[in-house]
């Protein structure tokens, strides 16, 4: 996994969008420190049905470049917000069969409000922001890409 | 100036291709791209009159300048997660 930013101790999370199958484990591995009294795993797994159709597996599409640099910019706000830096973030690309791991958000920190708090942070940034796209397949053949969320200009963008 | 246009997931479908050079005037926009490209027709038609775009990886408003060399992304609704 990339190691985005310094050594300075303030941006030691780990971030990656990854082609290979996400291991829960090595991803909790990498958080967690003996002055945290909560560490939190989030998995998003890929469902077997959507609007009632039999889901038979989807691909993942990125842009591959900015989808890094956004999953730094939203663990680095969710970092700020925490004040740990004890973040891990995994999301996928390419192809997913069902059950498997899409995304994997490991959190640690002192207490369990703020190791909660930049989980679901993290999460709902992700469906906003990142740029990835969803390719569903259906059991009886047919394909498509999932209606989306549009994204917004950032704040004092050029 | 020359820029590389970028196109994903269903823009890519539509167009039959995931990257393209744009020749522009000096000074041109995000704006003026998006027109310039749907005025060629089928199937860049298909783009919208206002997508979401990314220069160098960072999303922008329809009335940024554009500069020689930019990446310009279009970026169909995200379904990451």
């Amino acid at each position: 996994m990339s190691r985005p930013v310094s050594d300075h101790g303030a941006s030691g999370y780990r971030t990656s969008i990854a082609q290979a199958p996400i291991d829960p484990a090595a991803v909790l591995a990498l958080v967690g420190d003996p002055a945290d009294g909560a560490v939190l795993l989030f998995l998003g797994t890929v469902r077997d049905n959507a609007d009632g159709r039999h889901v038979g597996g989807l691909r993942y599409e990125a842009y591959q470049e900015m989808a890094e640099d956004e999953l730094n910019r939203i663990t680095e706000e969710a970092v700020r917000r925490l004040g740990t830096d004890r973040v891990a973030v995994v999301h996928r690309v390419g192809d997913v069969s069902v059950g498997e791991v899409s995304v994997a958000i490991a959190v640690s920190s002192p207490h369990r409000a703020e190791a909660y708090q930049a989980s679901r942070f993290i999460i709902e940034e992700i469906k906003k922001r990142l740029p990835v796209w969803k390719h569903e397949r259906y059991e009886d053949g047919e394909a498509v890409w999932v209606q989306g969320q549009a994204l917004e200009p950032t704040e004092g963008a050029r | 100036m020359q820029v590389c246009t970028l196109f994903f997931a269903t823009y890519r479908d539509a167009l039959g291709t995931g990257t393209l050079d744009v020749d522009l005037p000096e000074g041109a926009t995000v704006g003026e791209l998006v027109r310039r490209l749907r005025s060629r027709g089928t199937p860049f038609d298909r783009l919208p009159e206002v997508p979401a775009v990314a220069i160098n990886r960072s999303m922008v408003r329809g009335d940024a300048p554009l500069a020689h060399g930019d990446e310009i992304a279009f970026l169909p609704p995200v379904a990451g997660g």
